[in-house]
Parts: C-alpha cells; structure tokens; sequence
C-alpha cells in the first residue's frame, strides 16, 4: 500500500553524529518530499555516508531522531532498501546474481521460509530492469564493477520498497551503467518512489537530482536543485577548496578532457 | 566394529565443525573458531566443578556461556580499547586457555579432567565408553550420541537459519538495514561453535579441533562456488580426512587425532594443486595451453 502523498518520504530532526566525541554530523534538520531523486554531495569526510546509514538505524544517534512517512523508522523497515557501497562485500563470496538478488526478498519473506518461484520471478524482473537477466547464474566474482553495481541495484529493486538508500552508486561503474541507472532512477521517481543518492561527482548533479542536500558535517543547504546548487551554497560546502574545483571544471570543459575514467 | 565406531565418531565431529568453519570462513573468522576452541577450558572445568560430573549437558552448557563470553570479550576489547581484532583474540583466547589450565593443575586431585586428554582427545577410547541400556544391552558408544546430537542441531539450525546465516555472511550492512539482527545470528553461530567445539573435545582434543574447523571449510572453499555445494563438500573432505587418517594412524600405531588433523591438511593441500577452478595444477595448465 502506497502512503499518502503529501506526506513527507524523510524527516530529520536535530540530527547529531559523533564518533568518539568527534562530530561526524552536526544538527541536521530536513525534510524530503515524496518522488524525489535526492543526491547527498559534500567533500570527503563531510558525513555522506553516515547520514544515509544514521538514517538507516546502522549507527548510533547522539541526538536527534528520523522520521520515514511520519512514521518511526522501525515501523517502516519495510519500505526502505539500501545499497551499500560496492567495496563494502567480497565479490569472492561463492554465490550467484540471483543468490543476490533473492536477498532482496528475505525481508518479505521472514523467518525459516524459502523462496519461492514467486520470489525468483520478482527477481529476475529486477534483473531485466537493470539489464543483467542473462547473468542470473553467473558467479559474482566473474562480475565486472558495473555489472556488480547493477547486481546490487537489482537486489534493492527485488524489495520492493518506497525509499531507497544509495551509497555512491556511479562510483567507478562504466558509462552504460551509468545511464542504465539514472534511467533507473527516473523511472522509480515517476511512480513515487523516493531515491536519496550519496553522490560525489558535481558536474552531474543538476543532471541526475531534482533534490540536492549539501553537508559538511554542518547541513549547508537541502532544496530543489535548481535554487539549491548555488556558486554561494557550493563555496560554503567546499570551503577553499571549491575555487580550486571549479577551476578543474572550467579546464575540462575547455580542453574537454574525459570526466572519469570509462571502463566498458 | 571399534574401527567403525572411530571413525564414525571422527566423521559426526568432522561434518559438525565443516559445516560451521565454512561460514567462518567467509567471515574471516577462522581464528575466532580457534580461539573459542580454546578459550572454553575454563568453562569445561568450571562446569565439572560446580556440576561435579562429566555429564555431557552441564558441559555443553558451561562451555557454550564462556564461548560467548570469548566473542562477547574480543568484541569489548576491539571496540572499547580499540584494540586490533587479532591483538584482541591473541589475548583473550590465550587468557582464558591460561585459567583453564591453572584450574585444572589446582584441582588436579579432585577433577577427574586431564590436560593431555582435554588438550589432544582420545578417541582410540570412544567405543570403551558405552550406553548400557537398563535390560543391560549394549547400546554403543555415548560419544556417538553425543556427536550424532550436536550435528543434528547444528544442522537443523543452518536448515532453518539459511537466509539468515548467510546474508549476514555476505553483506552484514544490508542485513541490519533491512531489520535482520547481525549480532543475534553472531552470537547464535557462536554458541554453535562453542557447544561443537566442547562436545568434540573428548574426542579430537580442543586443540586438533581447530583443524577440522578450518580445513575442510578451506578445502571446499577451493572447489566450488557454490555456497550449498561448499557446505556439502566440506563434509565429505571432513569424512574422508576421518576415515583416511584412522588408516594412517593404524599403520604408523600413532595418534588417531593427529593423523586425523593431518590428512585434513593433506586434503586441503591435494585442493589447492588440483583443484578444477583455483588449481595450481590447472592454472598452470591453462597457461600453458595459451
């Protein structure tokens, strides 16, 4: 059952992170509209990552509290999916794509059940989806980066939830991965479901997000990208070294240097 | 019939610690297994004092707590001192080893526990000690049993726990967001590997433990991809190290847990050459043959 609209996919409240005293993020309040495709961006070491995961109940809060659709995030597990960074597995681990992808299910599916054929359809849609249903029984250590990113995408996918959680997701992916996502996305967005991407890459992001939340440690800014993605709000998350970063930008364009290495 | 009642007893501790070493394994926690195979001393002795028997089930029970208490330490030690994971395991399984040997030596008069059995196992005696039914028939070996017990749990709790098990294996992050409790299934498989590693003490001796623990699990792990087919042939190598290695010790008239725990390395060693996917041998092949 879908929730109502209107109400709020995210609400972050006087959100407080600390690792050993240390303030990874620092009283973050926001509020993220339903339908949206969210990109986190801030330089390294300004909390990305830990938001999603505060977010997720994966870290203790020093303070603060997350609301999902006005409800408490356990209340809600099943509506959010998450994908974590592709380094944070071993690819060697002996399992197929579609032991993966059926991950996907086990929260449906609850405690000494199986999956069923039900389960395996579900799954191989979600494949289809991200164009990998002809790697169903490939090992995943045979898998190229791109190929495990969308592996991932897919087990999200065979959730079936309403908010999605992304951690760097066209990191290191090749160029058809890349578009294959952000179609994805867009697709996902159009019938309701909210994405909230930790995204790296600045010259994409009036591209790919409709909503941008800024972070260093502090929340700089959250809004919709076009009021949000400022030369000013840019200045104040990157401090110093954004003038630097625009000036590499600048270069690129100009000299029209390939933006990241492409692997295919 | 001892011969069959040995290695039957070898082959039920074997497939026990084969099937929990392989997702010990692909935790990287090899060494935990070892250090909870030794860090449960105490708890054995403790449990024969306070119960003052060698009744299996206080035992199991003993040890299970204190191999809990063996993670639950190393887990304190890594997060609260920032202690390195193996600083961390190096001195609480030797800590722990350490008190059980020091009660064993203070109440060597009244325990009827001794080191070199506790520490090597002697299964040339399993089938002395024997079940007599109340009619007075002879109903086999207790340790048979005992193991035949242990693996049924264990593999009623891997059947039933599968999903589980293996996701927090796999991916422990995604596990958590997606409301499965990592630390409920951790300290699950380890109460699993505790209550094995003491039910097969008397056996192969908690030190030969930790070789059927960890080199079965490595053996399949070279052979296949395939996580069920990993937990299957796990077994079979931990079967084939009992059954070759009681051979081996016949012929040499040596140590049944020894050569036990050796050709379970031989086993892994034949893996690692021949081994159709990560051979040496066939890699060498290939490279050849290009």
């Amino acid at each position: 059952m879908a929730p109502e609209t209107n109400v709020p996919a995210l609400e972050v409240h006087d959100l407080t992170v600390a690792f050993d005293r240390k303030p990874v993020l620092w009283n973050i309040d926001l509020v993220i509209p339903q339908g949206k495709i969210v990109g986190i961006v801030g330089p390294n070491g300004a909390g990305k990552s830990t938001l999603i995961k505060s977010i997720m109940g994966l870290l203790p809060l020093s303070s603060g509290y997350t609301k999902l659709f006005d409800q408490s995030l356990n209340d809600v597990r099943n509506k959010i999916s998450y994908v974590p960074q592709r380094e944070s597995v071993d690819w060697d681990f002996p399992a197929s794509v579609m032991d993966v992808v059926l991950m996907g299910r086990y929260s449906r599916l609850g405690l000494f059940k199986r999956p069923r054929k039900a389960d395996r359809d579900v799954a191989l849609d979600c494949l289809r989806k991200v164009g990998m249903e002809a790697f169903a029984n490939r090992q995943i250590s045979q898998l190229s980066g791109g190929q495990q990113q969308r592996t991932f995408l897919a087990r999200a996918l065979a959730q079936q939830a309403d908010v999605y959680f992304m951690d760097e997701p066209f990191a290191g992916v090749d160029a058809a991965t890349e578009k294959t996502i952000i179609t994805l996305l867009r697709t996902m967005a159009q019938s309701g479901k909210t994405v909230i991407v930790v995204h790296h890459d600045l010259q994409s992001v009036t591209n790919y997000f409709d909503w941008v939340i800024m972070l260093n440690t502090r929340l700089i800014a959250s809004g919709p990208t076009a009021e949000t993605f400022t030369q000013e709000n840019l200045q104040e998350t990157y401090g110093g070294k954004l003038t630097l970063l625009a000036d590499v930008g600048d270069l690129i364009r100009r000299e029209n240097f390939p933006q990241r290495e492409k692997r295919i | 019939m001892n011969d069959f009642y040995i290695i039957l007893t070898a082959s039920l501790v074997a497939s026990s610690c084969a099937l929990l070493g392989c997702f010990l394994i692909l935790r990287r926690m090899a060494m935990v297994g070892d250090a909870i195979s030794h860090a449960v001393l105490p708890g054995i002795v403790l449990a024969f004092l306070f119960s003052g028997s060698r009744d299996s089930v206080t035992m199991l029970i003993g040890a299970g707590l204190i191999g809990v208490f063996t993670t639950f330490l190393i887990e304190f030690f890594h997060k609260k001192a920032r202690l390195q994971t193996d600083a961390a395991i190096g001195v609480t399984f030797t800590w722990l080893f350490a008190v059980g040997v020091v009660l064993i030596s203070i109440f060597a008069g009244k325990v009827d526990l001794d080191q070199d059995c506790v520490l090597y196992g002697e299964i040339a005696y399993v089938p002395l000690d024997v079940i007599i039914s109340p009619a007075g028939a002879n109903l086999g070996p207790k340790a048979i049993y005992v193991m035949g017990f242990v693996l049924t749990v264990i593999i009623i709790f891997i059947v039933t726990g599968y999903k589980e098990l293996f996701l927090t294996t796999f991916d422990p992050a995604y596990a958590s967001a997606i409301g499965i409790s990592t630390s409920l299934w951790h300290y699950l498989l380890m109460s699993a590997v505790s209550v094995t590693t003491v039910s097969s003490f008397e056996s192969v001796g908690a030190i030969l433990v930790v070789a059927l623990l960890i080199a079965p699990a490595a053996t399949a792990y070279l052979l296949t991809d395939n996580f069920k087919w990993m937990l299957a042939l796990a077994c079979t190598a931990g079967v084939l190290a009992s059954l070759t290695g009681y051979y081996f010790a016949v012929w040499l008239d040596g140590s049944i847990a020894g050569a036990i725990a050796a050709m379970s390395g031989i086993i892994f060693g034949l893996a690692m050459v021949f081994s159709p996917t990560h051979g040496l041998f066939f890699k060498k092949l290939r490279q050849v043959a290009h």
